[in-house]
């Protein structure tokens, strides 16, 4: 068996840059830093190179400005270009709501049919490291919220490269949501690898004892996690939509019918957020497969902390995860030997 | 209104790189291109019709939600998109009927859009704050102040990326200036030298709120010589002062120049939206404004130069009646949208 290709998120993200760009001469990035920070690349090297091969004027440093980046795009979009525009921290969508939702959002619809909005918008989501209240904030409900916008979270290598491949073809507009801790972790990611389809979701760990949906940093915790239960006779069915617009509620509900658990989780606050979207879709659909009350595991209702021992209350531990796995399935928090 | 060749002032090129502010420096376009002025009467008398009708429409209830009639701006959307190539572009605002209807839009089209059928130019999907219609380059009014200079930024980056050499003008009331995007868009506009034109429509009111009120500066061309960009003030009750500086600006922009401001100064004759009782403003001031008339103010302009009959005046706002007249029974006489069509055009 040949050796697989492993390479950071990060990377990969640059490789699907640079391989669009290279295939489709509309394509141009635009945004703070993408062709200057550093060793150049915007604040986490996911444009590195890009203004080397293909110029300043596809490759585009832009002035503080994200509303006006964002609406800029938006006009590129309508006419003829493919933009791809890169703000540094999730937390800053909120300077570009009007463009994002007032107009790329609804144009197409609001106008008729009489165009379309080919724009990407790349940014991430997540703590990491003490970026405190106004840099780690995980805002895709929001914006789940929103006809209009397709809403991408990918959590590999291989999906960030394949899930970007695609934003970048889609003729409507993308929020590309990526997670900070995620940049600079490795993963296969074949040579050949090309686009991967919205709305499929990925069974990233197969067992009969629940179900859970989780999404990038969560989704490692979870996957951590499982192997931990899975001593204690869990066997935990773990999903990553990676998509949340659209949503492949199918596989979801198809996992339920045999696991009859659900749990959710993400590192959103947990009111108002997409676990919340998620419990209502399987109820409507399964809720007589269900063998105890959907749990979902979830960022507390606070602004991120800046100090360690506070961020730790915010956002979701393993601990709390394999309690409520726990709870989910044994009905209890305690260890259940399957010996006793 | 689509159809036929686009008539062209021929001297066009011949006009001074410098911006004119003064109206008795522009050159007698009258003279030189009288085809031209005429075609500017005709639009503006198309426009003044298609708003007069608003008031009525709404209080019938054919026209929901908000719409916003243009009457007394009809110069500064002619003599602006009369100054520009068939293939530029333009953004609109909520008030943006004559926007359309100047730069060449189909007035069946939009009345039946305000009626919300499914002839209109959204499939009465937009309303009266969002007609668009990118086949003519009107990229869309919108019901967000500033929105569509955001949107003239971005369309303007497209044309220099593609070398196009299309040049953009956005329209915006003066009370746009005041947003964020106007200050974000009209530096990166800059920098970027984009072929974009500003025209800051001061109707003097927004909403009801006087520019001296809300511009810090008073002076509203200020506000772009903070970019460091040229800047010009014209009277916008005068189309030919408006086409003036447009041809100008656009003049500059498609040399790679960049951006320019215009502040055409001018008179909201109607209320912020139909159905406001405009208790803020004297019946003088608003007379006083009505000498200003910019289509009386054209028709005696040619007149005075012998290119106008009062007959042929009299023929030409007849012709727009019929026109509006000829819209609001195509309107009438389409269908609404069925049911089902407000699931179409959203992929998300």
């Amino acid at each position: 068996m040949p050796e697989q290709r492993s390479v950071t998120y990060s990377a990969a993200l640059n490789e699907a840059l640079q391989e669009e760009m290279r295939r489709d001469p509309t394509v141009f990035v635009m945004g703070e830093e993408v062709a200057v920070w550093g060793d150049g690349g915007g604040v986490f090297g996911v444009t590195k190179g890009l203004v080397e091969e293909f110029g300043p004027k596809r490759v585009r440093n832009t002035p503080i400005s994200e509303e006006g980046i964002v609406a800029t795009a938006v006009g590129a979009a309508l006419t003829g270009l493919r933009p791809v525009v890169e703000l540094m921290y999730g937390d800053f969508l909120t300077l570009a709501m009007d463009p994002l939702v007032n107009q790329a959002a609804k144009l197409r619809y609001m106008f008729g049919g009489q165009v379309q909005v080919p724009l990407v918008l790349r940014s991430n989501i997540g703590a990491s490291g003490g970026k405190a209240a106004q840099h780690s904030q995980s805002l895709e409900s929001w914006l789940m919220h929103v006809p209009g916008l397709k809403l991408v979270l990918p959590s590999t290598p291989y999906d960030a490269k394949g899930l970007l491949k695609t934003a970048i073809r889609d003729n409507n507009p993308v929020v590309f949501l990526e997670h900070k801790l995620l940049y600079f972790t490795r993963g296969p990611v074949p040579e050949e690898q090309d686009t991967i389809p919205f709305g499929q979701a990925m069974i990233c760990r197969a067992g009969g004892s629940a179900t859970v949906v989780a999404t990038q940093a969560m989704l490692k915790m979870a996957l951590t996690a499982a192997d931990h239960l899975a001593l204690e006779g869990i066997e935990l069915e773990i999903i990553d939509p990676r998509t949340l617009v659209p949503l492949d509620i199918n596989t979801i509900i198809e996992s339920v019918r045999r696991t009859n658990r659900l749990l959710i989780c993400h590192e959103a606050v947990e009111r108002g957020g997409w676990a919340g979207e998620i419990a209502m879709q399987v109820l409507e659909h399964v809720f007589d497969y269900l063998d105890a009350p959907i749990s979902r595991v979830c960022a507390k209702n606070l602004p991120v902390p800046y100090s360690t021992t506070l961020e730790e209350v915010v956002i979701p531990r393993i601990q709390e995860f394999i309690s409520a796995v726990r709870m989910l399935v044994n009905g209890s928090n305690a260890l259940e030997s399957v010996f006793l | 209104m689509k159809g036929g060749a686009p008539i062209r002032d021929p001297d066009r090129v011949e006009m001074t790189m410098l911006i004119q502010t003064n109206a008795e420096q522009i050159p007698d376009l009258i003279s030189r291109c009288p085809e031209l002025v005429i075609e500017m009467f005709r639009r503006m008398l198309l426009i003044r019709e298609f708003d007069s009708r608003l008031p009525d429409l709404y209080t019938e209830g054919l026209v929901r939600g908000s719409s916003h009639a243009s009457t007394g701006q009809e110069a500064v959307a002619v003599g602006a998109c009369l100054a520009l190539e068939p293939t530029d572009l333009i953004t609109s605002t909520h008030r943006g009927h004559g926007h359309t209807i100047a730069k060449g839009g189909d007035v069946n089209r939009m009345m039946a859009e305000l009626l919300g059928r499914a002839t209109g130019y959204c499939k009465g999907k937009g309303g009266s704050m969002h007609i668009a219609d990118f086949s003519i380059g009107m990229l869309g009014a919108n019901g967000i102040v500033g929105a569509g200079i955001g949107i003239a930024t971005g369309a303007a980056l497209s044309a220099s990326i593609r070398e196009s050499k299309q040049v953009v003008l956005s329209f915006f009331g003066e009370g746009a200036v005041n947003q964020g995007i106007f200050l974000e868009c009209g530096n990166l506009a800059a920098i970027w030298k984009l072929p974009l034109i500003l025209l800051c429509e001061n109707n003097q009111f927004a909403m009801s709120s006087r520019p001296t009120e809300t511009c810090s500066t008073g002076e509203i061309t200020q506000r772009a010589s903070a970019f460091g960009i040229p800047s010009a003030k014209v009277d916008g009750m005068d189309v030919l002062a408006v086409h003036g500086a447009v041809a100008n600006a656009a003049l500059q922009a498609r040399q790679g120049v960049g951006p320019t401001f215009i502040e055409a100064i001018c008179y909201r004759y109607e209320g912020h939206f139909s159905g406001d009782t405009v208790k803020y403003r004297s019946k003088s001031e608003f007379g006083a404004w009505k000498e200003k008339d910019p289509l009386i103010n054209l028709r005696n302009k040619l007149a005075a130069a012998g290119i106008l009959s009062e007959q042929q005046a009299e023929d030409l706002a007849k012709e727009a009646k019929l026109r509006v007249d000829g819209a609001l029974e195509f309107a009438l006489a389409s269908p609404f949208p069925p049911p089902e069509a407000a699931w179409e055009d959203l992929y998300a």
